[in-house]
């Protein structure tokens, strides 16, 4: 699989990996033109981008998912060709993909000789493995059980798993794609940390996030992707997060949530020791008491899976559970056939569901139709036995100038957004409506920095008219910045509840992480 | 109930189990694989037919079950084309090989023989016979164990024993092999497989052959050793209660050999009492004979543990990041 060995010009080490002028077109979209970099060895590297720029395509590329149509790959200075993963591997290429790709009832040992068997029988693979894991485990402190089951260990440890997998495959180059998004502050600081320790030992490193401080903190030199091109690539010491988020989004973009201070009301929503049983019959939320006020935002940070989805499903109405839950004084029902979406909308409380794709919009159905779900019923859009379709476009074109959804087509289907505009098409409905409460779990999941601009101060917006916000997000980042208050929840408790200004993220980081908060 | 009489109906419930067997292991390579396979059935059906129809032709009945496990290959093959190669649904391809099974097995018996469906009766060597294990009839008086080597263990057709050695033979594959741990992994994350460099397709295509030879294997016993000759639908729903042992298992081989070996019991004694008096009520044989199914409904409703099956049964499976 490797050509003519052709090396790269100079005294200087070859770059550990080199692209040179990859394309790569889907139909008619240019997926990735002309792109070339080139990484030296034992240095972090990070690639930044918003979605659809084309950093997972030129990932699949390198990984030999897919062929690039045009372009050349150099590693350690020799021209490689990838047709397959086997390829990629046998190059000296490890990838830790987002979504590990494990299987989750194998011990950590089946996981990693799991294709690089050192022979029909599994004995003696699993043996070597076994002593092969113990050298790494010292060699990068990276301990863990061999014999322990995937799907009991932690995301984290999983993820650990991962980068032993690669280098148990003697991996050089190792690429990360957006490795953080499913770990704890803590849990990230030990990623990087072990990612330092194999840069020292010689190891080249890409990773591939959205997330500027990782990139500003972490790596040493960094490129940035726009709509398919490379458009800068410079060393991280040299630039700015404003810089890099203006080189990939093309204009300059306010980082900072521009807001003035809070000026809370009444209480409007008032949870009293409100618990929830899931169907497995594992209480995800147990017993918590949370309040939010007019006019403030109240930010509910925890890792993914401790029981924030269960609660914001709950207040919903879209499950079931026991406690109680007032708003503007009047008690909701917590099961039954009143706890329902429908009748908690009529109740002036609004939801935009963490999973706009499953739960906030029918994906084939068009735009036109997704703006008024949950409102359907409203007399206003009756006519006679059907609906009054007049009604339900204009409504739609509304939303669509007012929160600027692109393309302003209301009879596209809203699988055919961007992640960004299906967004705005969930919220422009919700919002709309001028709901007391709106619950709004995971509003920019997905979603590229101009539009989180946009959804971050349509929130805004909304509090300072008057509305209370409960903001569910796995990003502390975001947290941070929209929030008021912040409470944090881990293992279905509230760990603790913070003024946005007096805390920070080390703080917040240690309660997601199940330390009890020292009294306030 | 006497102790021969007892005999005969454990030794006819190893028969009756030896197709469930061949069916129940196909299904365990298959599934495990993440290929749901429905078509067990059709592929025994096919098999017992070519079988039985190729060795009254030939005289030869190991002629006739390579045809029997041929015929079963094509079908476990274009089940593959439908749900690998082309991501078809794969319950809806299973149904298909059944039905295309059960009337091209009559249409070509009708043609070929023109006996009403079915194939004329297979004698001498166009069938398996019972093989005497050494010393069965030397050994015959002693009591007790004497018969149930003699009646038991010695007498049955070299399928019943390939059947029943292929039970720790599948158990050692799966789990002691790599061919087993890929196997296993593919059916539980494909994408694991796949980006460990390994060909998803290759290995589905192979557990999916894997499971036609078994099916085959089911057939031809069927017609060629339990039965002399192939009688339209003869497989009589066999397909159905081998998935359903391989659920009461839960896709483990040696409990899917001790499941097998009870549905096959249970058939026995449906076939040789119209009723059986239990403490002074009689039990309808209808209901011997709806017991698999009860008790993997039982098993389903998760109320004797859980059964799960391998993750990625039943999907097809495309790359993606």
């Amino acid at each position: 699989m490797t050509g003519s060995g052709q090396t790269t010009a100079g005294a200087a080490p070859a770059p550990a990996i080199e692209l040179r002028g990859i394309s790569k077109a889907f139909g008619p979209v240019q997926a990735n033109r002309d792109i070339s970099i080139s990484v030296m060895p034992g240095t972090i590297h990070g690639i930044i981008g918003e979605n659809g720029a084309g950093k997972s395509t030129l990932m699949s590329i390198l990984y030999g998912f897919y062929k690039a149509d045009k372009g050349e790959i150099f590693i350690q200075g020799r021209r490689t060709l990838i047709p397959d993963s086997q390829a990629a591997i046998a190059a000296g290429i490890g990838m830790v993909f987002q979504h590990f790709k494990l299987v989750e009832n194998f011990s950590v040992l089946e996981n990693i000789v799991l294709g690089a068997e050192d022979g029909a029988l599994l004995k003696g693979s699993l043996a070597k493995a076994r002593s092969d894991l113990l050298h790494l485990a010292q060699e990068y402190e990276l301990k863990i059980d061999p014999d322990a089951l995937i799907e009991k260990l932690s995301v984290g440890h999983q993820q650990r798993v991962e980068i032993l997998k690669a280098l148990y495959r003697q991996a050089e180059i190792l690429i990360l794609d957006e490795p953080t998004g499913v770990l704890t502050p803590s849990e990230a600081d030990q990623l990087f940390r072990i990612l330092d320790r194999l840069r020292d030992e010689g190891k080249t490193i890409i990773i591939i996030t959205h997330k500027l401080r990782e990139i500003i903190d972490y790596t040493d030199t960094v490129s940035v992707m726009r709509q398919g091109e490379m458009t800068a690539t410079v060393k991280t010491a040299d630039t700015s997060p404003e810089h890099l988020a203006e080189l990939m989004v093309g204009r300059k973009v306010l980082l900072r949530v521009d807001k003035v201070p809070a000026k809370p009301g009444d209480t409007v929503l008032e949870i009293d020791n409100l618990k929830v049983i899931d169907e497995k019959g594992v209480e995800r939320v147990k017993g918590i008491s949370l309040d939010i006020r007019a006019g403030e935002i109240l930010g509910l940070a925890g890792v993914a899976g401790n029981g924030q989805s269960e609660l914001l499903d709950v207040l919903g109405g879209i499950r079931s559970g026991t406690g109680s839950i007032r708003v503007n004084g009047t008690s909701l029902p917590l099961s039954g056939a009143r706890c329902s979406g429908q009748h908690r909308r009529a109740q002036g409380i609004a939801h935009v569901p963490e999973d706009r794709q499953r739960e906030g919009l029918i994906m084939n159905f068009a735009a036109w139709e997704n703006a008024v779900f949950g409102y359907h019923h409203d007399p206003n859009y009756q006519s006679g036995l059907f609906m009054d379709q007049t009604a339900l476009r204009d409504t739609s074109e509304g939303h669509i100038d007012r929160f600027d959804i692109r393309p302003p087509i209301a009879n596209l289907a809203a699988g055919r957004f961007s992640g960004g505009n299906q967004q705005k098409i969930v919220l422009a409905r919700e919002i709309e409506r001028n709901p007391d409460l709106l619950l709004v779990g995971q509003p920019t999941r997905g979603v590229d920095i101009g539009a989180i601009e946009f959804i971050h101060q349509q929130i805004v917006r909304l509090r300072d008219q008057g509305k209370a916000i409960l903001l569910v997000s796995v990003e502390l980042e975001e947290i941070l910045s929209l929030s008021d208050r912040v409470a944090v929840m881990f293992d279905g408790q509230i760990m603790g509840t913070r003024i946005t200004a007096d805390t920070d993220e080390k703080e917040l980081g240690l309660m997601m992480a199940g330390m009890k908060a020292k009294a306030a | 109930m006497d102790f021969l009489t007892l005999i005969q109906v454990l030794d006819s419930g190893v028969r009756l189990a030896t197709p469930l067997i061949f069916a129940c292991f196909a299904g365990l390579y298959s599934e495990r694989a993440g290929v749901v396979d429905i078509g067990l059935e059709g592929k025994m059906l096919m098999a017992a037919f070519l079988s039985a129809a190729v060795a009254f032709m030939t005289g030869s009945v190991l002629i006739g079950l390579l045809a029997g496990v041929a015929g079963s290959l094509m079908l476990a093959l274009l089940h593959g084309v439908a749900s690998i190669t082309f991501r078809g649904n794969q319950l809806i391809a299973g149904v298909a090989i059944n039905f295309l099974a059960a009337g091209i097995t009559v249409l070509m018996a009708q043609a070929w023989f023109q006996q009403g469906g079915r194939t004329p009766a297979l004698v001498g060597d166009a069938r398996f016979e019972p093989i005497t294990l050494p010393l069965a009839e030397t050994l015959q008086d002693i009591p007790f164990l004497g018969p149930i080597y003699h009646e038991l263990i010695s007498g049955h057709s070299l399928l019943v024993y390939i059947a029943f050695a292929i039970v720790p033979l599948s158990w050692w594959v799966l789990f002691r092999t790599r061919f087993g741990l890929r196997l296993r992994a593919v059916g539980e994350n494909p994408a694991a497989v796949d980006t460990a460099g390994i060909s998803v397709i290759r290995l589905r295509y192979s557990a999916v052959l894997i499971c036609g030879i078994l099916c085959g294997l089911g057939g031809v016993y069927m017609a060629t050793a339990l039965q002399a000759g192939f009688v339209k639908d003869m497989t009589a729903g066999r397909g159905f209660i081998a998935l359903a042992a391989l659920i009461f298992a839960k896709w483990r081989p040696w409990q899917a050999m001790a499941t097998c070996l009870l549905f096959g019991l249970l058939q026995s004694v449906a076939l040789r009492y119209q009723s059986i008096e239990l403490g002074g009520i009689t039990i309808p044989v209808q209901l011997m004979e709806a017991l698999p199914y009860i008790l993997t409904i039982i098993i389903l409703a998760g109320l004797i543990g859980r059964a799960v099956p391998p993750l990625a049964s039943g999907e097809p499976y495309t790359k993606e990041n």
